[in-house]
Formats: C-alpha cells, structure tokens, sequence
C-alpha cells in the first residue's frame, strides 16, 4: 500500500517535472529563431570575409599618425565622406582635423571649421603664433572600447583583428555609446538612425587595401597597418618616433598612435 | 534626415571654444530627462509605502495605498520616454532576448521587470486581495467583473489566507526596498559609469540619484494627497502631514548634504574638467542649477519647513507651506535631471567648449510630448483611484 503512493507520487513528480522542462523548452524556443539568426548573420560575414583570402586571426590592426607631417589639406575627411558615404553636412565626421593655435600670450586656439574638409584658411587675427600644427582625429579602435562595453544589445563590437565596428541593422539607436566614447568619434547617423563611427574601412581593409585617409594622405602623415607584426610599417613608425596617444588617464588603450603629440591636444 | 540638419544648423553659432564636431547634436534630450524624474518617483513614493509595513510610521497609513498605486501609474510610464527617445523603437525588444551582459543599459529590462512583476503588482495584489474578494461579492455590473478578475478569482478570505496576505505584503515590501534602491540607482549607475564625462562619472550618483528621488516620491504623495482629500470632500489628517513633511524634510536634508559633498569633493580634486565645469555652472547651468535646484528647490522649501517646524504656527498656514514647499521640491527635482542629463551634454569632451541645446516644441523629443508623457501617469493614477480606491473607508474591515 505504501509502496504503491510512493510509487504513485513519483509518477506525478515525474510528470510535474515533464511539465516544467516542456515550458522551458517553449519560452526557450522564443529566442530560439533570434540566435540562429544572429548566428547564421555571423556565419555570412566570416564566409565574406573570408572568400576575400583574408583571415582575421592573422592580423591586429591600427593607425599611426605623424602630426609634425599633417598639412590640414582636409583630403582625408573628403576621402572618408566620399568612400563610406558620410552626410556630407557639418555635424557628422568619421575623421576630422583640429587646427592648434598657441599664442603668445599662452592662450591655445583650436579650431576644425566643417572638419577641416575645405582645409582651413588664415585669417587676420593670426598673430603671435608662437607654433600652430594639425590633428587629424579618428576612432580610435580602443583595445578597451568603453563604447563596446555599454552597447545595452551588442551591436557594436571589436572584431578578432582589432577593429570596432557597428552592426546597424542591429544598433537601437539609444546613443550610449555616442555618450561613452572619450574622443567624440561617434554620431548618429541621420538617415539611418543608428550609430556610425570610423571602420578603418573594414570593407577596403579586408581586400587588402588601405583605408581611404591613408591612401589619399598627399604628406603620408597617416600610417596604416598591423600593431603587433615586425615588418609593418606601422611597427616601424612605432619604432621610430616618440609615441603618444590621446587621453591615457582613460585607459581604453587606443589603437591610434600619435607621433610629436603636443601637450596642448586634447 | 533635412529636418535635423535644420535643427542643428543655427546651433553651430551658439558654440563658444572648441567642441569636436560630432558634438554638435545633444543626443540625450528632454525624454531622456523624464525618465529618472519618473523612475525617481516611483522608488520615493514606494519607500514612503515601506515606512508603513516594515518601520510601523502609523501616522503615515492614510498614505500607504495612494503611495503604491502612484508608484505603480508612474512605474507602468518610465520605459515610454526611452522607447520615445530611440532610433529605432521597434528593435527595443533585443534588449531582453541579446542583452550585453557588460552594459549596464542592458539590465534596464531585468530591472524593470523585476521591480513592477516581483515586487509592485505583488505587493498590492496581496494587501488589496481582501477587499477585492469583498467588493466583487458585493457589486454588480462590470465593477463585480473587473475586481473578480483583478483579484485573480480567488474567493479565500480565511483567517489563514488574510493572515498569509499579511505575511505576504510584509515579506514583498522587505525585498522592495533594496529593489527601489536597485530601480533608481541603477538609472545613476547609468550615469554615473561614464568615464568620459566628468560632469557624470561619480560614485556619488547612483546614491545622489536615490536621495533625491525619495525627496521627490514623499513630495509627490504628500501633493497627491493633498490634492485628493479635499476633491473627495473629506478632512486633511494634519497628523498624516505633519509626519510627510518631518521625512521630507529630513530626506532632504541627506539629498543636501550628499550634493554638498559632491560640490566640495570636485573642486578640492580640482581635476582636468574643473575649469570647463566652471564654466558650466556659473553660465549656461547657473539659472536650472543655482536658482533652480539649489535654491528654489532646496534651500527654501528647507527653510519653510523647518521654520513651520520652530514655530507652531496654526493648522492652515501648516497646510500652505507643506503644499508650496512639495511643489518647489517637484521643480527642483526635475531641474537636477535637466542638470544631470542635459548639463552633462553642454561640454564638450574636449573640455575646451560648450555646446547648446535647443528644445523642439513637437516632434517625439520636443516640450509637447513630454508634457504628455508627465500627465499621462496621473491619468492612469485616476483610473487606478476608480478601479481599486485606495482611501481608509474603502477597506472591509
């Protein structure tokens, strides 16, 4: 008799116990075609990345920039906007170049009228410079990317080579990372409604291109390549000069890096 | 895309120093200021509630219920100004099914869902099970119905099942109240975690953020109350109100003195940012910060009622001052969001300029649609007052 409600109880146990793992598996089957979405997505991108000959475990990409070398002629910001498509409107810059002014007095002008896109000209009050130079400014594809960090969904993320990108078909458009970032590289952008920032031309990159700046840069004042690969000419750069690179007390540990860096940049 | 050119083109003339171009567009506007007003109301206006269940404050028992339900109204608005204020609204849902478990926006919907599933709707579907089962036995039409539905059909009002509602509300407000600390602090983690704003980044946020929103939920009741009674032709209980004003008071008191230290702790650091943070606060800010929060929303509603304290001055004027000082707090309170979320957008990260921003009047983000979404949860508090009357003689026993 006691035998038989235990073994009873254990058939109902055994029900309840079928019952609640079917009810899992339904809610689970909820995000099920969500995953495979996002995977499937994942999947196409590598297949494209990789039918290019290109394999993102080889490489770790970044930018060196000499600013001693920077004219301010613009063309990189011309060549930017033209080659991603950028609104060509003053309030939305994948790359721009900052003017600095130190006068005599100590005070320090900084200026990028239109992202120096039309270069900058000089006018009248242009005196007692004590020395003026240009900063060309970009994403900095941070190791430690405070932006990949706050995206509430994932939609911008650091790829195995080292380059922060932004899925757009993804992006909510909250703006947290356009909050993040220390180095003001993100927008967003107007038409689509989703956060935009420089790629390093990912699509150009891939191929075995140069990005748009670096291949227009009429001074080479930008250097494009691997951060880790002896033979780079970016290693080289890095071996060559002194180094700096923006806002270390942030410790997001960028991936650009600036030769003759002045105190004064910010 | 040509009418955001529109808006942001005569900006380009209100800039003084140097920003970095892409700073021109403030991206965190009016909404996103309404939504820590509004989440802050409701963890104020649940932690007035808890004071009745878990610290027995009885004198405060006429406000417990109209409390809950101001929580629950306000609570059911907080996620409409961020849906608002998003690119793209309709992909807001991927927040639950891919969260990135390393951003702190992420767990906005556990959050949130927690707070109004695990702990409010819990909360007053336990203390209110009583008399909904009563009620419904009573009533007819389409009262009968909602009350039997709203009370889930249950019909047990036994002396065991009422004493485990008891239980119930008691053990639901014990977890409520570290998960009012997680709602509102949260919202100032949100903020606070921002290491490239130095205007945000504090640890000081999330605990600022919290004193002021329990300042402003005690205010809050104590206006609906005072509000609601005299409509319902019945009488104030000064008692009641006495004890409102002593805990706003002293909240604000706490709120203060965390600012204070805020404000000294930054200009005794004296870090790269202060020069352009000074520049911030004695101008652009100085109206919404120094006039408003500080002086209209803090210091005189202090005064007065520490002065109302001092002095026994009769019932009335009692009554004046406890209205009038809840409803500069009201102000106050949502000038330190514009000043959080707005003043933190005003510089740039360069810390060599300051930016502006401009208010649109329609359109998702402008004035109209804000106001809507600020009246909208006392409508839904009117239809709550109908559905479930949260006033003494409502109750059954």
């Amino acid at each position: 008799m006691d035998n038989a409600k235990t073994q009873n109880n254990g058939e109902r146990n055994y029900e309840r116990r079928n019952f609640v793992k079917t009810l899992l598996f339904s809610f689970a089957s909820l995000l099920v075609p969500n995953l495979t979405g996002a995977q499937e997505k994942l999947k196409k991108a590598q297949a494209w990345i990789l039918g290019n000959g290109d394999n993102p475990e080889e490489h770790n990409w970044g930018m060196g920039v000499d600013i001693s070398k920077c004219i301010g002629c613009g063309r990189c910001v011309e060549a930017c906007k033209n080659e991603n498509g950028v609104p060509r409107e003053p309030f939305f810059f994948r790359t721009w170049v900052e003017r600095y002014r130190i006068l005599e007095d100590g005070e320090t002008l900084i200026d990028s009228p239109n992202g120096a896109m039309d270069s900058f000209t000089q006018d009248a009050s242009d005196k007692n410079v004590l020395r003026s130079f240009f900063v060309p400014k970009l994403c900095n594809h941070c190791d430690n990317p405070p932006c990949v960090q706050v995206c509430p969904v994932g939609a911008t993320f650091k790829t195995v080579d080292g380059v922060v990108l932004v899925d757009s078909e993804y992006c909510l458009g909250c703006r947290y990372c356009i909050q993040a970032c220390p180095y003001g590289a993100r927008f967003l952008d107007p038409v689509t409604r989703t956060a935009e920032k420089c790629t390093f031309c990912y699509h150009r990159v891939v191929k075995g291109l140069l990005p748009a700046c670096v291949e227009v840069c009429p001074t080479q004042a930008r250097i494009f390549g691997e951060v880790k690969k002896k033979s780079s000419p970016l290693m080289r750069f890095l071996r060559m000069n002194k180094i700096g690179i923006l806002k270390p007390s942030m410790n997001t540990e960028p991936k650009v890096f600036y030769a003759n860096l002045d105190k004064e940049v910010r | 895309m040509d009418e955001i050119i529109k808006h942001l083109t005569p900006l380009l003339k209100e800039i003084t120093g140097y920003i970095y171009p892409n700073e021109i567009e403030l991206h965190w506007g009016l909404l996103v200021v309404v939504y820590p007003y509004v989440t802050g109301l409701v963890a104020g206006a649940f932690i007035l509630a808890s004071l009745v269940k878990v610290f027995n404050v009885k004198e405060v028992q006429p406000t417990y219920r109209i409390a809950m339900l101001t929580a629950l109204a306000f609570l059911l608005v907080a996620p409409l100004p961020l849906l608002a204020h998003l690119g793209h609204p309709v992909r807001s849902f991927e927040i639950f099914l891919t969260p990135n478990t390393a951003s702190a926006m992420a767990m906005f919907g556990f959050v949130y869902a927690w707070y109004l599933m695990a702990v409010l709707l819990l909360e007053i579907w336990f203390d209110y099970r009583r008399d909904l089962v009563a009620w419904a036995a009573q009533e007819k039409g389409w009262r009968k119905w909602i009350h039997k539905i709203v009370s889930l059909f249950s019909t047990d009002i036994s002396e065991r099942a009422l004493s485990f509602d008891k239980k119930a509300v008691k053990f639901v407000t014990v977890i409520g109240i570290p998960s009012a600390f997680l709602l509102h602090g949260y919202v100032g983690f949100i903020f606070g975690s921002v290491k490239a704003n130095p205007w945000w980044s504090s640890v000081l946020m999330p605990i600022v953020f919290l004193f002021s929103a329990i300042v402003s939920g005690i205010a809050l009741v104590l206006l609906i109350y005072m509000v609601v009674t005299p409509i319902r032709s019945k009488a104030i209980d000064i008692k009641c109100l006495d004890k409102l004003a002593s805990y706003l008071f002293y909240a604000m008191i706490v709120d203060f003195s965390l600012e204070t230290l805020d404000f000294i702790h930054r200009i005794y650091e004296s870090e790269e940012s202060i020069k352009i943070l000074a520049a911030l606060v004695s101008g652009k800010l100085f109206v919404s910060l120094i006039v408003i929060q500080l002086l209209i929303g803090m210091i005189v509603p202090l005064g007065a009622i520490a002065a109302v304290k001092l002095f026994r001055v009769p019932e009335e004027l009692r009554k004046l001052v406890y209205f009038v000082s809840a409803l500069l707090v009201q102000v106050g309170i949502f000038s330190t969001r514009w000043n959080v979320v707005v003043g933190g957008q005003l510089f740039s990260k360069s810390f060599a300029g300051l930016t502006a921003y401009k208010m649109t009047f329609f359109g998702l983000e402008g004035l109209l649609a804000s106001l809507g979404l600020l009246l909208l949860p006392l409508l839904i508090l009117y239809v709550l007052f109908t559905i479930l009357p949260p006033w003494e003689e409502a109750r059954t026993a």
